[in-house]
């Protein structure tokens, strides 16, 4: 007996989904991510913050720093998006953003099984990850 | 004839142990000169650590453990970033490696959905938890977070030396909550031409494990596979191939949301940020393929004892002991 010869061995539907959401969604942010440093790197963008004033200050906290280098937090970084340093977060945001994709598209297959359990305890995922990326929680005290 | 490409490898291996002693050690003799450290030119330590955390990425595939658990205790002792930056990095790092590797595994039936969802739903809450809290710590007084990662990453080094993992655990009956949750599954072991049918135990006690494991994950910006694979594996009897692979996916999850949190905090800054991820995901490709011909065990071996000087490190450093340096 092989592994294809076994239905039992293959992935379900959902997990296959999930997989390849996942991987568009890794190259893609890899790949933006490359892009945006380079863009950054050469200058081809303005930076809001200087590499200097950046080099000058990592080592300090971060409330010392957002202080001294006037960055935002939040998503006070998307009205900075014309900025070479800023444009980097497209990638990360895209990377932290997949697993809340995938997990839409995993209720939507619990649902249509009926397997209630795990259509709430996927809710309930996205509740977590989207209060996590809001900003609500993470942002304050500066 | 084989003389010739034993003996390369062994160059190259002395090669890559030099390198990755010779970082630490050089970044240790600018930590303790700050005024030097600050008159390097701005590329100065972004090109170290990316060069750092290509080797880190290749002994980490080597032995076996996450990028984000070398790369916190590593870079925050012997580079001139502050903990606050390390942590949100080391973060985006392990959820880089575990969104790589993620898609492979699901698709090779290794990593198992089900099992991951519930433990998943619980670290990352909880890592949401622990990245607030250990921000908190951080503002009143870095230097107790220095020490706590100190400690854990100490405890980190014991627990990969002393954890004997089992492949195949024997789990004769099944528990209500794995029952009513369906955590159970078959996968195709290659090595022994079979498939092997596994379902979980003590599975309540494993749930409540993972509270603790989110916590120190979001604390520390640690990732957390060398916890969930010994929970998964030795407490709750998933076999060794499979907690192995759920872990990774895991991380997936559970770092995302104590990366947001990182991240909205403004803990993660692109120019260190791009060649630590860069840098040890290059090493992860560069490993698996050095993988086939290098000995695990005592690559696994050199990382515990480099762990453990980096949590004696952190100690060091979060009492002000100063006997390290």
């Amino acid at each position: 007996m092989t592994a294809s010869d076994n239905p039992n061995l293959r992935p379900s539907k959902e997990q296959i989904i999930y997989a390849n959401l996942l991987l568009m969604g890794m190259v893609a942010g890899l790949v933006i991510m490359f892009i945006t440093y380079i863009v950054y790197l050469t200058g081809l963008l303005p930076p809001q913050v200087g590499m200097d004033a950046i080099s000058a200050n990592w080592g300090k906290g971060i409330h010392e720093y957002l202080e001294l280098t006037h960055s935002p937090n939040g998503w006070g970084w998307i009205p900075l998006l014309g900025k070479g340093d800023f444009l980097n977060f497209i990638g990360f945001a895209l990377l932290g953003l997949m697993t809340i994709v995938c997990y839409v598209v995993l209720v939507r297959g619990y649902l249509r099984k009926k397997d209630w359990i795990f259509a709430v305890i996927s809710v309930l995922e996205i509740a977590v990850l989207a209060l996590a990326a809001s900003g609500i929680l993470g942002s304050g005290g500066h | 004839m084989l003389n010739y490409p034993i003996s390369r490898f062994r160059q190259w291996c002395l090669a890559v142990l030099f390198f990755v002693w010779s970082c630490p050690a050089i970044a240790s003799a600018a930590e303790a000169m700050p005024a030097d450290a600050a008159a390097k030119p701005w590329w100065f330590w972004p090109l170290i650590l990316f060069f750092f955390c290509l080797v880190l990425g290749v002994l980490a595939v080597m032995a076996g453990v996450g990028g984000g658990v070398l790369y916190v205790p590593l870079v925050s002792g012997f580079f001139p970033f502050h903990i606050d930056f390390v942590r949100g990095i080391g973060l985006m790092v392990a959820l880089a490696g575990a969104l790589a590797a993620g898609p492979g595994l699901l698709r090779r039936n290794l990593a198992n959905l089900r099992l991951a969802l519930p433990v998943a739903l619980i670290a990352s809450s909880c890592s949401i938890a622990g990245a607030m809290l250990g921000l908190y710590l951080s503002r009143l007084n870095p230097d107790l977070i220095q020490t706590c990662l100190g400690g854990t990453i100490l405890g980190i080094s014991l627990l990969l030396l002393f954890s004997k993992n089992t492949e195949k655990p024997v789990v004769t009956k099944q528990d209500a909550i794995g029952l009513a949750l369906g955590l159970k599954g078959v996968y195709w072991d290659d090595g022994a031409r079979e498939s092997v049918e596994w379902k979980t135990h003590r599975t309540l006690l494993g749930l409540f494990m993972f509270i603790l494991i989110g916590l120190l994950a979001g604390m520390f910006g640690l990732g957390a596979g060398w916890a969930n694979v010994p929970v998964l594996n030795l407490l709750m009897g998933v076999p060794l191939k499979v907690s192995v692979a759920t872990s990774k996916f895991l991380l997936s999850i559970t770092d995302t949301s104590a990366a947001w949190i990182y991240l909205n905090r403004g803990c993660v800054i692109p120019l260190i940020a791009v060649p630590s991820i860069v840098g040890l995901m290059l090493g992860s490709i560069l490993g698996v393929r050095i993988l086939a011909v290098a000995k695990p065990k005592f690559i696994r071996y050199m990382v515990i004892i480099v762990l453990m000087f980096a949590g004696l490190k952190a100690l060091d450093k979060g009492l002000g002991l100063g006997f390290l340096g």
